[in-house]
């Protein structure tokens, strides 16, 4: 067994870089005497290909885009995720469309659902339609997912990944204050500064997205920081130093591409805490709100004391559903990208996925730091 | 090289220090948040009770010192000799006056505190242990039948929040079946003592805030598995198999030590969670620890005691890490070299 079949995913530049050792050495392992019946070490393996541009997009292609969709496809836990997340985003979008908004005593107060076709989810103590709350929710909740997601990964990546590389009081600086923010309980600081800045939240889901992001980026820029110490030892990122090539973009375009996988899976789960956070807030009622949501649905009905009422279980159980089937199909979206991307966990599944091309790289050790 | 070795002394010696200054820099930079929030930030609070005390037909200058006394922060000072002074009296442990209760906000939250970090322990350590026992279980057959079911188990209740499976509890098991009391956090008719009934009391209120938690073993079952998984690929196993050694010893010495250790990380962002989440719970069962009193003060509009009690909850977790943190060292060499 040489080395190169042992680790088919070795990337392109690590490659090129080694074989321009191998040519240097080339002469003096020529005159080596050979002890061990002939076989060749992988020092003597020549690369017989020149590689063209195009060659080098369709690897990426294959390496990035192609390999990662058909391996998450296989995976039942991303069809049933890819599938949930597919239906909220319909929900979000075209759903409004179809379902008619709804408004005070537009039907019977506290219809029981799967009663009539009219009101299928029932209706609330003010005969509000649950169905139609729930679905006109959907796209606040959306964009709140989307701006909250984006940001604390956003910054998290950019923290974590600064402060690995620099070293030295960058690093101290950059770690003292994600130290700060993961030691500060997110929820309370969130509650206070969601009030303090009320106006500005009021009507806009990406601002409430945008501050819970302040409280959660913390423990990814941890992670990723301690994994950027180990990227940062690699030869391709002593090749590009040696270079020239400018600080920001041996980060941002060499190093931050291997971590990806890390940090798409930590997007869904920063997705699925916004939701639990925002829906927090909205039911403790300390953000103020035009329409309604999941969280203000679930704060009216313990405000009209629906937990005390049998006839009124429906109330809390239509939002409630709706946060735990999306969050399930994020979960279940967060865990596939792990198995896709998680080297240690394919350890001991080496034989199975050996055959598939570059799935991942071999150094980005993703931890289960964010939990799942 | 030579300066490589000599740093990674320093950090062996020197990280308990380490640690030890960065939770005082956290507290200091809450003291700090706390006080731009109150004073300095446009619409900051101090402006908004002065108004509110000023349409209540009290004269100004009586309503400033009011809210001096209530925020032991001086609103006429100029800013650094207001912070300085905010910042002695808050070590001293002066967190101002209490709007709503007429108390030093002090008073009302050691009241509270020890009723939140009752419930928080008794959360962390049995969803933690259930979590762990469930990973370990999965890791073993993992693939099998018992996998797919404690995974799905372990997804759900990963995807649930916690605030949910309160008021389903508090639903079902409180106001249908009855099992439970629907609130509080002490029976009411009792002597408070070492009884019986008092005690039992106190066990049944705070069981469901606690079984409310568990979907915290949701996350940790799945870390605990995932990290099993990892050490049952290592090759140090296969050497330990070659060695002849027994099923039992490679199973608690190799596999468990391995894959629990690095489940700290877990913990620690579990404990962050649910001392930010205590104020949710506490609110659905009406336990009236920390985070209900916060969450009533901020209703109020009763700024010192909100103030209060975020700094109150952010030091309580400073020193719940800390002394994870310090602990953790003793437990896991590995975490000494990497601090």
């Amino acid at each position: 067994m040489t080395r190169h079949s042992e680790t088919p995913t070795d990337d392109d530049e690590r490659m090129d870089f080694e074989d321009a050792i191998v040519s240097d050495s080339e002469a003096s392992a020529d005159e080596r005497i050979e002890t061990d019946g002939g076989v060749g070490t992988p020092f003597e393996v020549v690369s017989e290909y020149e590689e063209t541009r195009r060659d080098r997009y369709r690897k990426l292609y294959d390496a990035y885009v192609h390999a990662p969709i058909s391996i998450i496809w296989r995976d039942w836990r991303a069809r049933i995720g890819f599938t949930i997340v597919a239906i909220y985003l319909l929900m979000g979008t075209v759903g409004p469309l179809f379902v008619e908004p709804t408004s005070v005593t537009e039907g019977p107060a506290l219809a029981a659902p799967f009663e009539t076709m009219e009101y299928p989810l029932g209706t609330d103590n003010q005969g509000r339609d649950l169905l139609s709350q729930t679905v006109h929710s959907t796209s606040t909740i959306l964009k709140m997912v989307l701006s909250g997601a984006v940001f604390t990964v956003g910054i998290g990546t950019i923290i974590g990944s600064i402060a690995g590389y620099k070293g030295g009081m960058t690093d101290t600086v950059l770690s003292s204050i994600t130290d700060v923010f993961i030691n500060i309980p997110g929820f309370p600081l969130v509650m206070v500064l969601g009030l303090m800045f009320d106006d500005q939240i009021l009507g806009n889901p990406f601002a409430i997205g945008v501050l819970l992001s302040i409280a959660s980026w913390g423990g990814l820029a941890r992670a990723i920081r301690s994994q950027m110490l180990t990227l940062r030892e690699e030869s391709f990122v002593e090749a590009s130093q040696a270079m020239g090539i400018g600080t920001s973009t041996i980060v941002f375009k060499e190093i931050v591409p291997h971590l990806m996988p890390f940090v798409v899976i930590n997007l869904t789960n920063a997705g699925r805490k916004v939701i639990f956070e925002a829906v927090a807030l909205y039911y403790l009622g300390i953000l103020p709100f035009q329409d309604l949501n999941w969280g203000s649905i679930l704060n009216q009905a313990y405000g009209a004391n629906a937990h005390a009422r049998p006839d009124a279980i429906h109330w809390f159980l239509v939002p409630m559903f709706a946060i735990v089937f999306i969050s399930v199909g994020l979960t279940l979206l967060g865990q596939s990208l792990d198995r896709v991307f998680n080297p240690r966990v394919r350890a001991r599944h080496e034989k199975t996925t050996a055959d598939v091309e570059g799935d991942g790289d071999g150094e980005t050790q993703t931890q289960d730091a964010m939990g799942v | 090289m030579i300066l490589n070795k000599y740093a990674s002394t320093m950090v062996t010696i020197d990280w308990r220090i380490r640690r030890l200054g960065q939770a005082v820099f956290t507290v200091w930079a809450v003291i700090t948040l706390s006080f731009a929030l109150v004073r300095m930030l446009p619409g900051n609070m101090m402006g908004a009770m002065i108004t509110r005390l000023a349409r209540q037909g009290i004269n100004p200058a009586r309503a400033r010192e009011l809210v001096e006394y209530r925020m032991t922060i001086d609103p006429d000072a100029p800013l650094l000799p207001a912070y300085l002074s905010y910042v002695s009296e808050t070590l001293q442990g002066n967190l101002g006056q209490s709007v709503f209760y007429s108390r030093p906000v002090v008073d009302v939250l050691a009241e509270a505190l020890p009723w939140t970090l009752f419930v928080l322990s008794w959360a962390v350590f049995i969803s933690f242990f259930i979590g762990i026992s469930i990973g370990a279980l999965m890791a073993y057959w993992e693939g099998g039948k018992l996998d797919i079911g404690l995974t799905s188990y372990a997804v759900l209740m990963g995807s649930i929040p916690f605030y949910v499976l309160a008021i389903l509890l508090l639903i079902f098991l409180s106001y249908r079946l009855g099992w439970f009391p629907t609130g509080g956090r002490q029976p009411i008719a009792t002597d408070p003592g070492f009884n019986l009934t008092y005690i039992s009391g106190i066990v049944t209120h705070a069981a469901l805030p606690v079984l409310s938690m568990l979907v915290a073993s949701g996350v940790a079952s799945l870390g605990m598995r995932g990290n099993s998984i990892r050490v049952l690929g290592e090759d140090y196993l296969r050497v330990a198999r070659l060695r002849g050694l027994s099923d039992i010893t490679i199973s608690t010495q190799y596999v468990a030590r391995n894959a629990v250790l690095p489940m700290y990380t877990t913990l620690l962002i579990s404990i962050g969670e649910m001392f930010g989440g205590s104020i949710v719970l506490e609110q659905v069962f009406q336990y009236r620890g920390v985070g209900w009193y916060m969450l009533s003060a901020t209703h109020q509009r009763d700024y010192p005691l909100m103030m209060g009690g975020f700094m109150v909850i952010t030091v309580a977790m400073v020193i719940a890490l800390l002394l994870a943190d310090l602990t953790y060292g003793y437990v896991d060499p590995r975490a000494r070299r990497s601090q």
